[in-house]
């Protein structure tokens, strides 16, 4: 499928900034059943930008700009050709290991109730994959039509015992019940191409399997990652794969506004 | 428990009449010098101290949130040759250390090599895979190194623990020699003593020589501080003052196209190396914790360029990790392919059930550790401690045995100390410094000596009624004296 992105982040500051760094994961990596066919990030004022690397293998970023800066918008614009893969990421760049995807965080914390319902869950087959999808079809129906929401900052204990979880915290809870069972799992984001319209980048969990490597996961959708997700980055949680982290010199509040087209594009491959 | 059996550094075994053959002019001095005239010179030095406003911090005690360690005037001694071998020890180990690094931030080999249990890495908080396949320049991570170690005999020195991160204390061993040279000169003139002034130039050498690329002219060296509030400011004032670089907090540094800059009157200028002396969570609120107001936004990325170095390498937790320490002796030997010349304490790890059994079943016997404490904190002194204190640790132990490592209690050296009632031994431990820059590495001839006051205690924590004690390493015979500078 190809698939056309246009993704606008821009932030009003109430009083002009007098310096901005940024670290932007906004580029997606080709894999084998994702190819980057064109890619850019436009800002609309005069930066300073550099690309790089971070730990996680993630293409990263860093945007500098002088100020005074009231506004700024952040502009990504992209196709990208993908191929069906049941959820299974083949050729990606991995730097760490998978047993560092063990490590709780924060945000992936779990309590004993999330534990419990995720023992139950996986039960005690043998076949992982198959626990992983029992997991993932189970968050679904108790959690359905999770939206693409800005984040709340919840825990995964948290984001389980709240009435209506975003897809970010689900992804959550699904990294943190697969931990919590000794399965390194991790955070994805991205984006999705549906025909509900998009508001946000979506956010997903991976899994590690033994022999397949790592496995997408969506729970607020119940199924694997198709040709319709653009894998972008990846961390231990959401804030460790945040599309844009930022820091500001200067007083004030700032807005963030997004506004996001995931397209898919007729000429198939 | 008593100290009756440890062996003293100047009086041997045999006590105050026989001491060891090499340091009986100090004993001598030890025995002439009256005890009022020992108490007037330390308390002068320790007026001079808090003048200098050399204090730490004392965590959980509202009384005195600041003081002065108390200090011994009768000085550690360590013969030439004892510190050659000492040294040899050191150097082999700082290098394993540094390897190590550079291994479990890039290939990963000890783990795909089975040495280490890829969890204890992995799983540790000290792990930051957030600077994950950095090469810092010139490969190097760890360029300072506080060794803390423990004697048992003439020549049997034992690593306690490592410190890879920001090690303290040298403002402790500069500033105890300066006191001693201005209260004992007669020491200097009997003893051919090295001089551990030269440190500021061996640490500003050390930070060139890691300059990243070559700029041309001299590199821009800074020394970054959390500011004033810090219990050791005081020492990171007193290091840049003698290195003669500037003091920086956070907010004084910016980054911009991946190169740090230091804002001043006449505007910016380009830093190549930084001594940090904040922790890696504050250094980069981009990468690391986000809440964090002091850190200076963009900074690993441009250490992850190569424009900048930091001392010591963020991450570096994981080599002075109390869970790694007990696999030191197979780290040691995996990169240097030797044995370890300097060994470990003996050490259980309570994380493997066997040795958990034995821990439990001799826990008046034992030292019990936090794996991620320090100062003394969440420690149990068995042979010391009382059955209500050993049975609430039992519990802790139970709970949460991979946090606990347990080592025997150590008949550790002592040195005579001034004491209320006269010269008594007192146990020590050691922290010598280690310098590693581009050039090879370095042991600095001296370092911090700690000594229980306590009659009998083992504990040399400042924050648990430490005090320190300048360590003298002597020349070889026939070499030129080194002048000691009083400044």
């Amino acid at each position: 499928m190809r698939i056309a992105v246009e993704h606008l982040t821009q932030y009003r500051f109430s009083e002009p900034q007098s310096r901005l760094v940024q670290m932007l994961r906004l580029t997606p990596s080709d894999t084998i059943d994702q190819t980057v066919l064109s890619w850019r990030i436009d800002i609309d004022c005069d930066v300073r930008l550099r690309d790089t690397v971070d730990g996680f293998g993630n293409k990263v970023t860093m945007l500098y700009a002088e100020g005074p800066i009231a506004d700024i918008a952040i502009v990504v614009a992209g196709q990208v050709l993908t191929t069906e893969s049941n959820g299974v990421v083949r050729g990606s760049h991995e730097p760490l290991p998978e047993g560092l995807f063990l490590r709780e965080t924060p945000r992936t914390a779990s309590d004993e109730a999330l534990t419990a319902f995720a023992r139950d869950t996986f039960g005690s087959g043998r076949d992982t994959l198959d626990r992983l999808h029992r997991w993932n079809a189970a968050l679904a129906a108790r959690f359905p039509g999770a939206p693409d929401l800005p984040d709340a900052g919840l825990s995964a204990a948290q984001a389980f015992a709240a009435p209506t979880p975003s897809s970010r915290d689900l992804a959550h809870i699904y990294i943190a019940g697969a931990r919590a069972l000794a399965l390194p799992a991790r955070y994805v984001s991205g984006y999705r191409q549906h025909n509900g319209g998009e508001s946000a980048p979506h956010g997903w969990a991976e899994a590690w399997v033994d022999r397949l490597g790592w496995v997408g996961f969506d729970p607020s959708a119940g199924i694997s990652p198709d040709e319709s997700y653009v894998r972008v980055a990846i961390g231990l949680d959401a804030p460790g794969a945040a599309s844009i982290a930022g820091s500001r010199l200067g007083q004030g509040r700032e807005e963030m506004a997004v506004d996001l087209h995931v397209d898919r594009l007729g000429g198939d491959a | 428990m008593g100290t009756g059996h440890a062996f003293d550094e100047i009086w041997g075994h045999g006590g105050p009449e026989s001491p060891r053959p090499e340091f009986a002019a100090l004993s001598q001095w030890v025995a002439d010098t009256p005890q009022a005239e020992l108490h007037k010179r330390q308390q002068s030095a320790e007026a001079t101290f808090r003048q200098l406003g050399i204090t730490f911090a004392v965590y959980g005690d509202s009384d005195a949130s600041e003081r002065i360690i108390p200090f011994d005037i009768v000085p550690r001694v360590f013969l030439h040759e004892e510190w050659m071998r000492l040294s040899e020890g050191l150097v082999q180990r700082v290098e394993a250390i540094n390897a190590f690094l550079e291994d479990v931030y890039g290939e990963r080999r000890i783990l795909k090599e089975g040495i280490v249990p890829p969890e204890l890495i992995l799983n540790n908080p000290q792990f930051r895979p957030e600077v994950a396949g950095i090469r810092p320049p010139h490969g190097i991570w760890a360029h300072i190194c506080g060794i803390d170690l423990v004697r048992t005999g003439p020549d049997e020195f034992w690593v306690l623990e490592d410190n890879a991160r920001t090690p303290s204390g040298v403002s402790y061993m500069l500033e105890n020699r300066e006191a001693m040279i201005r209260l004992c000169p007669e020491l200097f003139r009997s003893f051919r003593v090295a001089a551990v002034d030269s440190y500021s130039d061996m640490l500003r050498e050390t930070m060139r020589s890691v300059a990243p690329g070559a700029r041309g002219g001299q590199p821009v060296c800074v020394v970054l501080t959390p500011g004033h509030f810090n219990s050791a400011y005081y020492e990171h004032s007193f290091l840049a003052d003698t290195m003669g670089i500037e003091l920086v907090e956070p907010a004084d540094l910016i980054v911009d196209d991946d190169v740090v800059y230091m804002q001043t009157i006449a505007g910016r200028v380009r830093v190549d190396v930084i001594y940090r002396r904040i922790d890696d969570d504050f250094l980069d609120p981009l990468v690391f914790r986000p809440d964090s107001l002091l850190g200076v936004p963009g900074l690993i990325a441009a250490y992850r360029a190569g424009n900048v170095a930091l001392i010591n390498a963020p991450g570096n937790g994981i080599a002075d990790d109390k869970a790694i320490y007990s696999y030191m002796p197979e780290i040691v030997k995996f990169y240097s392919g030797g044995e370890a010349k300097l060994p470990n304490v003996e050490t259980w790890r309570c994380r493997e059930p066997q040795a958990l059994k034995y821990v439990l079943d001799h826990l008046d016997q034992l030292v019990v550790k936090l794996v991620d404490g320090s100062g003394g904190y969440g420690m149990l002194v068995g042979p010391t401690a009382s059955k209500a204190e050993i049975e609430a640790f039992r519990g802790a132990l139970i709970a949460e045995p991979h946090r606990y490592i347990a080592q025997p209690t150590l008949a550790l050296s002592t040195v005579p100390t001034v004491t209320d009632t006269g010269l008594a031994p007192r146990h020590v431990d050691f922290r010598p410094f280690v310098l590693t820059g581009s050039d090879g590495v370095q042991v600095v001839p001296g370092g911090l000596t700690r000594v229980a006051l306590k009659e009998g205690s083992l504990v040399v924590n400042s924050s648990q009624g430490g005090g320190t004690k300048d360590s003298f390493v002597l020349l070889p015979e026939g070499a030129p004296a080194q002048s000691q500078v009083q400044s």
